[in-house]
């Protein structure tokens, strides 16, 4: 059995990412569409962008939603990693596996549940609903996919460095701050990314614990999209694609520049 | 301490005149107190006290899981005991955390911070004294230029050699001028060039710096090449400590004996003690054993006799001395290792000895060979006799 | 660590962490309890009983006494909810089989595939996932409609004669769940794939098995616990998918968080949609204590 990819591993990989990525393609293609009607091309054109551009509604939940993400995603990022830090190096201790439930079951629970249990909190400590009542929702759910994220690096890091800072002189949280910390640093920003993306996309639990002011723009584009179809919100979905996808490409360019200098000089090294 | 400390005219001529442990007037540097040491149901290190003396290059041997690198982590502060105390100068360091002791460790995994380059790796500890920029600038380049990386500074750990990442391990904790550097099993990861050459390097570092070395390590080679004096442990407890030479002649008990080098163990029987002689009784060989040591034994105690293969000669003809030990057996197997052969004799009783002759001439086929009888014989002053 | 050296400070590290969740994520599950034994009035908040702390102890034991299990007579007897529940978990149940169908062999190319590839394939994998769930679902809708894609395509190839549209049944909730999912089981599938020692199978065509044998005797059964996360990780979320089916089911789609959201925004009746959520939560505790035991577990492990 040699490694490697096979005809019907090709095949799979090829029909898999096809199936991921053609609703994609062709939302982005409709997007130009002249005509309203998806059966119908009406030829290549860029009303429906312009038009976005007009459509004030959909500007102002855009601005909420980014606000939401940043806010709650910050905040998830720090007490996830907290967590994720209490759960791997603090040992057994009492409440653990209530601890571990408290983290795993967030990830798993359908949002209905979460969102209506949320909702009932706010209720019953009479918290008016808005940006913040959102914000802190985002935060409690997305902290626990954070905390996943950066409990997976931290199990695999190499304690004798930690030990080897402290010998060398370093407190504990000198230690954590200038050596842990900058080593899963990848660790921590893609759980950043995970609670931003979630916050972003997040339509139900939104949708429970929003109020006057602070509507999301998953919240309008859900109460549009079961009115029907419309290429506006292609025009929309493209723009946030192209957006997402740029930074992407920026992020793992940087990183595959850092990652190829040090692979070569890697190679020089061997061969002193 | 300066490291313009002048280079001794020869490591020999220090190292000769250097036994602080036989002192009685010279206090000891690394002091554990009835140590005990448990991990839940396992108890590593049981009821263990020993002394480390200053500038001394000290190993901690025995195979894995006999507490050595727990004993080495008590003195680092990474574990605490659970009885006795560990003092160093004399101090307590109960409670004392890792990064307030005088202690430096070189991990077995190098552990060098891969997101900072050499030069801030070697520079970490010094930035945690306080120190002025110009003093820290000034002790690293000088400690590389000690372990010979001078220029690789803006270098990731990713970038070095095997050997090059220990030297950064090894300047990283030295540069902070420990009073003790403890090693653990600092030459596992090496190949075996490597590994020779890094001995003598560490051994004149030591010597140069004067600071007390402690090593970890399963690898009785390596252990005897470069200690000063060694303590061999088995199960949480010290065996044996002495110097190199002492360990493997004067082993005290078998498993010294056979842990270090190989040896020939025969189980006997003391038939009499006279003088400064005692004479053993083994069915394995024909006539008495004489031994020319006085042993700490009765008549008719079991004891054993440890021979090690290369004080045994063997040869065709029957051995001319009248005072050597002898026996005859049949040459069952030979090992040649280009410097030595290493003959496999099975006497009349089915006992497999093994004697080790130096190959001295260049002669390809050598007189004895498979299936020859042969004697094999040695003085008695060449094995120790031991009671356990 | 040493006793000797507990500080204070690694404490917090635990405390706030345990505390947030515990208010935000616990504390709100027994008020969802306590609503879903209430009865409704119309009043700000549209429930009642409230608790009211300072009436004291004759205070407590007057809000329990006004507890019933009215609600849960009403999912008991109405046969739309249980329906709904077990519409859901079939769904769900056929979703994740599915989704290990369709996701098992993409997961085991990607094992496959060479060192450099296979961070870009992984990527690739989550490019979709960080585009908004909602425009995906979109985009769906738009090629299973009456005119969309799916339907101009079949027609162009002569297969149907007329247009036909998939959105708007359940085909199209399964559709869209495994859509969504993918990454979701292909990720820890993945995971688990790429960490098997190849030399295992090289062992097994040693010893004789031709290539179907080792996999099904080899490969399959160490990845058991990759298959279980990620069918953990699809179902559990897939029994209260409520977006999906309400965009792309018909009106013969009865799922249990769209019966959810129904009761509490159409009907009014927070009560009810507690009950709802109560039963929803008991039902997926098992698979969700079993997901957490095991992800625990493999914690430990290392």
């Amino acid at each position: 059995m040699r490694k490697g990819l096979s005809f019907f591993n090709v095949v799979s990989l090829a029909l898999g990412f096809a199936f991921l990525y053609v609703p994609i393609v062709l939302l982005v293609i409709y997007s130009f569409n002249g005509s309203r009607l998806v059966a119908v091309w009406g030829g290549f054109s860029t009303r429906w962008y312009r038009s976005l551009l007009a459509n004030q509604q959909l500007l102002d939940a855009a601005w909420v939603t980014l606000r939401v993400a940043f806010a709650s995603a910050t905040l998830a990022t720090i007490l996830g990693t907290l967590a994720a830090i209490a759960l791997v190096r603090m040992g057994r201790f009492p409440g653990r596996t209530l601890f571990a439930g408290l983290i795993y079951a967030p990830i798993v629970m359908p949002e209905v549940i979460t969102g209506l249990s949320l909702l009932l909190l706010f209720v019953a400590l009479d918290l008016e609903r808005g940006f913040w009542t959102v914000m802190l929702a985002h935060l409690s759910f997305t902290l626990c996919f954070v905390a996943v994220v950066v409990q997976a690096r931290l199990v695999s890091f190499d304690r004798s460095i930690e030990e080897a800072a402290m010998d060398l002189g370093a407190p504990p949280l000198t230690t954590f701050f200038s050596i842990t910390l900058p080593i899963i640093a990848p660790a921590v920003t893609a759980g950043f990314l995970l609670a931003f993306t979630l916050s972003l996309d997040d339509v139900v639990i939104a949708s429970f614990t929003t109020g006057p002011g602070a509507t999301t723009l998953p919240i309008r584009i859900y109460s549009q999209v079961r009115l029907g179809v419309t290429p506006e919100i292609n025009a929309v979905c493209s723009v946030f694609i192209a957006a997402v996808t740029l930074v992407v490409i920026v992020a793992s360019w940087v990183t595959k520049r850092d990652a190829f200098g040090r692979e070569r000089a890697a190679q020089l090294a061997a061969q002193a | 301490m300066s490291l313009a400390t002048k280079t001794p005219k020869s490591l020999g001529a220090l190292r000769r005149t250097f036994a602080p442990w036989s002192d009685p007037a010279s206090r000891p540097l690394i002091r554990f107190e009835k140590i005990t040491k448990r991990f839940g149901d396992v108890t590593a290190i049981s009821e263990l006290s020993l002394d480390i003396y200053e500038r001394e290059f000290f190993a901690l041997l025995g195979p894995s899981g006999c507490g050595k690198t727990t004993l080495m982590r008590l003195v680092a502060g990474f574990e605490e005991p659970d009885e006795g105390r560990v003092l160093l100068a004399g101090e307590d360091l109960a409670g004392v955390p890792p990064h307030r002791r005088p202690v430096n460790m070189m991990f077995q995994s190098y552990a060098l911070f891969p997101h900072m380059n050499v030069w801030n790796n070697v520079a970490f500890g010094l930035k945690q004294e306080g120190l002025a920029r110009a003093e820290i600038a000034a002790r690293v380049e000088d400690m590389l230029q000690l372990v010979d990386l001078a220029g690789y500074e803006r270098r990731k750990s990713d970038q070095l050699s095997g050997g090059q990442r220990q030297r950064v391990a090894l300047a990283r904790a030295l540069v902070k001028r420990p009073r003790v550097l403890l090693l653990d099993e600092p030459l596992a990861a090496l190949d075996k060039k490597l590994r020779e050459e890094t001995q003598l390097e560490l051994m004149h570092l030591q010597q140069k710096l004067g600071t007390t070395f402690v090593i970890v390590t399963h690898d009785q080679e390596e252990a005897m090449t470069m200690a000063d004096r060694i303590a061999v442990m088995e199960g949480g407890r010290l065996v044996q400590v002495a110097a190199p030479a002492e360990i493997y002649e004067q082993p005290n008990c078998r498993y010294v004996a056979a842990f270090v080098g190989d040896v020939n163990l025969i189980e006997a029987k003391v038939a009499a003690i006279a003088g400064s002689e005692t004479a053993l009784v083994s069915g394995s060989f024909p006539s008495t054993i004489r031994v020319g040591q006085r042993v700490d034994a009765r008549a008719g105690d079991t004891v054993w006799l440890a021979l090690r293969p290369e004080k045994m000669r063997i040869s065709l003809a029957a051995p001319a001395e009248a005072n050597a030990n002898a026996a005859q057996g049949v040459v069952h197997d030979i090992a040649y290792l280009g410097d030595f052969s290493i003959y496999h004799v099975r006497l009349a009783d089915g006992t497999l000895l093994r004697a080790a002759q130096p190959n001295l001439t260049r002669l390809v086929e050598r007189p004895i060979g498979w299936d020859d009888k042969v004697y094999l014989s040695w003085m008695p002053d060449a094995g120790v006799v031991l009671s356990r | 660590m040493a006793r000797s050296r507990q500080n204070p400070g690694r404490f917090l590290v635990l405390l706030v962490p345990y505390l947030w969740l515990g208010f935000f994520f616990l504390a709100p599950f027994l008020i969802v309890l306590k609503i879903s034994l209430s009865h409704d009035v119309i009043a700000q908040p549209p429930y009642a009983p409230l608790l009211d702390l300072t009436q004291g102890w004759q205070g407590l034991k007057n809000f329990f006494s006004q507890l019933d299990f009215s609600n849960y007579a009403l999912l008991a007897s109405d046969t739309l909810y249980l329906d709904s529940y077990l519409q859901s978990l079939r769904i769900a149940a056929v979703s994740t089989l599915i989704l290990l169908i369709v996701g098992y062999p993409i997961a085991y190319a990607m094992a496959r595939a060479p060192e450099r590839l296979r961070a870009l394939l992984v990527m690739a994998v989550i490019l979709p996932f960080w585009t908004s769930f909602l425009i995906r679902i979109y985009a769906w809708m738009g090629i299973l409609s009456r005119g969309g894609f799916l339907s101009q395509l079949l027609l162009y190839l002569g297969l149907i004669d007329q247009p036909v549209e998939i959105l708007y049944t359940n085909a199209a909730v399964y559709i869209g769940i495994v859509y969504s999912y993918l990454p979701f089981m292909v990720l820890p599938l993945y995971a688990t794939l790429e960490k098997m020692d190849h030399a295992l199978l090289e062992a097994a065509s040693d010893l004789g098995a031709r290539p179907i044998a080792a996999f099904w005797r080899v490969t399959f059964p160490l990845s058991l616990p990759g298959v279980i996360a990620g069918s953990l990780l699809c179902f559990i979320p897939a029994v209260g998918e409520f977006i999906i089916p309400d965009l792309m089911g018909g009106s013969e789609t009865l799922m249990i968080g769209k019966t959810l959201w129904t009761e509490f925004s159409v009907n009014r009746s927070w009560t009810v949609s507690s009950a709802v959520a109560v039963v929803l939560l008991a039902v997926l505790i098992a698979p969700i204590l079993i997901y957490q035991r095991a992800e625990v577990r493999s914690l430990e492990a290392r």
